[in-house]
């Protein structure tokens, strides 16, 4: 009785274990089923290097540059933006703030994390998307720089924790060690406990671009959404997945503008594996 | 010459009170060996007197260091760790090269320029005895050493920035009677410039080394005298039972 027991249990598991990869294939399979359908029409370079998007003009122009160059601007943007103050307060938090302090910081972090990113997008626009406006005296407001700096907030919370759990996991001998020799507090984070932790904060900064990237209603409502070449950070711009997302519904199934839509998701997928590789390729680094 | 003079110390650790009513002085030029079964307080004594007991949060002391007349706690701090360097037990080199390992305190002094930079970690590795072995690999991970060499390696990182004092916290627990011989004889080459005090769980090596010796009992310093003296005739009788291990 108890061996019919723990045979099914170890089966049940085994089976919960199998349904993640095995739902993985099966979107993928059907991302690519219905996306390569697409180049039977298109050849993948006018698809990927084409520089104008009028999915629903006659015939249908499907060129995604700006999409990717807009997806790209405000993923740089973000990441120049969340980056530095993202390790920095990592910083703070494992090694220079009080007890209190780094209790109070580190639940301020987990919140910003809960906030639905609709939410965000809301805010941004009515306080966000008009600063931008006034300050540099533009048009509109609905720029790529309003939404870097939206999803530099949003970026924050994953780079600020795993960089943090780095740092905490740097061996405390480092920095007795440097402590030891004289070296003040600065001194030793510069020299010694960053360049320890480097592999995950790396591994952080990439998670948090994943994010990022992958970003979808936010960067929808605040970045305007015109499908052209940007050519500075203060104009608007459409990304790969505000696209999906605005255009899925009214796509005819089957047509050629919903196979686009689906070869954009591949194309985020290849980039968000890409990153999510590398993430797990520095934190491997830095377990060996 | 008197070198440290310490007066009265307690050290507590929360509730526990890990160092009682210590007192003694310490000459320069000299080794000072340290002995005492796991817990008498010794490491602690040790991190003390450079003042790393301080980074813990219920780290609490009453009494006075004294450094050359000058206490110790109104000194700047890293100022005063620059002149108390100090070995820990298990080799801990940086996540560096081996040059960068040794050059690391000399730049945090503010040396920028190359040549002097490399002389000084040249003259800094050949006093830790490691200079022959590492010549021709200086850019390699501090990792890529043996345990033995890793341990001289830090030795030599703590020459590098001219301490005046070096404290030794268990340098050979780790090592291979080889790597521990070579260990000892850079300590004895080495209290001609500096003044050594030396922590060990091993007493024979106290016996070997040590000008003086002191032994530590559950945070109580039991006796403190010529090393000498104390392995033939113990004043205590607690001391004569520790080096004839009866407890330890």
């Amino acid at each position: 009785m108890r061996k019919i027991k723990e045979f099914v249990i170890e089966k049940l598991i085994l089976l919960s274990g199998l349904a993640s990869i095995f739902f993985v294939i099966l979107i993928f399979l059907f991302l690519l089923k219905e996306g390569l359908a697409l180049f039977k029409i298109t050849s993948p370079f006018d698809f990927l290097f084409g520089k104008s998007w009028y999915p629903i003009s006659e015939p249908p122009q499907l060129g995604i540059l700006p999409l990717i160059l807009g997806s790209l601007l405000v993923t740089v943007g973000a990441a120049v933006i969340s980056v530095p103050i993202g390790v920095g307060c990592a910083v703070y938090i494992a090694e220079v703030a009080p007890l209190k302090i780094r209790e109070v910081l580190k639940a301020g972090i987990e919140l910003l994390a809960a906030i639905p990113s609709v939410v965000l997008g809301f805010i941004g626009m009515v306080t966000l998307v008009p600063l931008v406006k006034n300050v540099f005296h533009l048009p509109t407001g609905l720029t790529a720089l309003s939404g870097s700096i939206m999803l530099a907030f949003m970026a924050m919370p994953t780079i600020v924790s795993i960089a943090e759990d780095a740092l905490y996991s740097v061996p405390k001998t480092y920095k007795e060690g440097a402590f030891a020799l004289g070296a003040t507090h600065w001194q030793t984070i510069w020299r010694v406990m960053l360049p320890a932790a480097s592999s995950g904060i790396l591994a952080a900064v990439m998670l948090g671009i994943g994010r990022v990237i992958g970003e979808t209603m936010a960067v929808m409502m605040i970045t305007g959404n015109a499908a052209v070449i940007p050519h500075s950070i203060l104009v608007p711009v459409r990304t790969l997945t505000a696209t999906i997302a605005a255009e899925m519904g009214e796509a005819v199934v089957g047509s050629e503008h919903y196979f686009a839509l689906f070869a954009i998701g591949i194309v985020l997928f290849v980039i968000s594996f890409a990153i999510n590789v590398t993430a797990d390729l520095c934190l491997h680094k830095k377990q060996s | 010459m008197v070198k440290f003079k310490i007066r009265d110390l307690d050290v507590w650790f929360g509730p526990t009170h890990a160092i009682k009513q210590v007192n003694m002085e310490i000459q320069s030029h000299e080794i000072l060996s340290v002995i005492g079964p796991s817990n008498s307080g010794k490491t602690t004594f040790l991190r003390t007197l450079n003042r790393l007991s301080d980074l813990h949060a219920s780290f609490r002391m009453s009494g006075i260091v004294e450094m050359e007349r000058v206490d110790t706690r109104g000194m700047d701090v890293e100022t005063l760790r620059r002149k108390i360097g100090m070995v820990f037990a298990l080799p801990l080199p940086l996540p560096l090269s081996i040059f960068e390992n040794v050059a690391y305190g000399i730049r945090m002094q503010g040396v920028k320029n190359r040549k002097t930079l490399e002389e000084k970690v040249e003259e800094a590795l050949q006093q830790g005895y490691l200079w022959d072995e590492v010549k021709d690999r200086l850019d390699e991970s501090a990792f890529k050493l043996s345990g033995g060499q890793q341990q001289r390696l830090c030795i030599a990182r703590t020459l590098a920035v001219q301490p005046e004092v070096i404290l030794f916290d268990e340098p050979c627990s780790g090592l291979d009677p080889i790597s521990t011989a070579k260990v000892e004889d850079a300590m004895v080459e080495l209290k001609k410039k500096y003044t050594i005090i030396l922590v060990t769980n091993n007493v024979k090596q106290a016996a070997r080394v040590g000008d003086k010796t002191a032994f530590f009992l559950s945070g109580e310093l039991v006796e403190l005298d010529r090393t000498d003296k104390i392995f033939t005739a113990p004043q205590d009788q607690r001391t004569e039972d520790y080096i004839s291990g009866k407890f330890g």
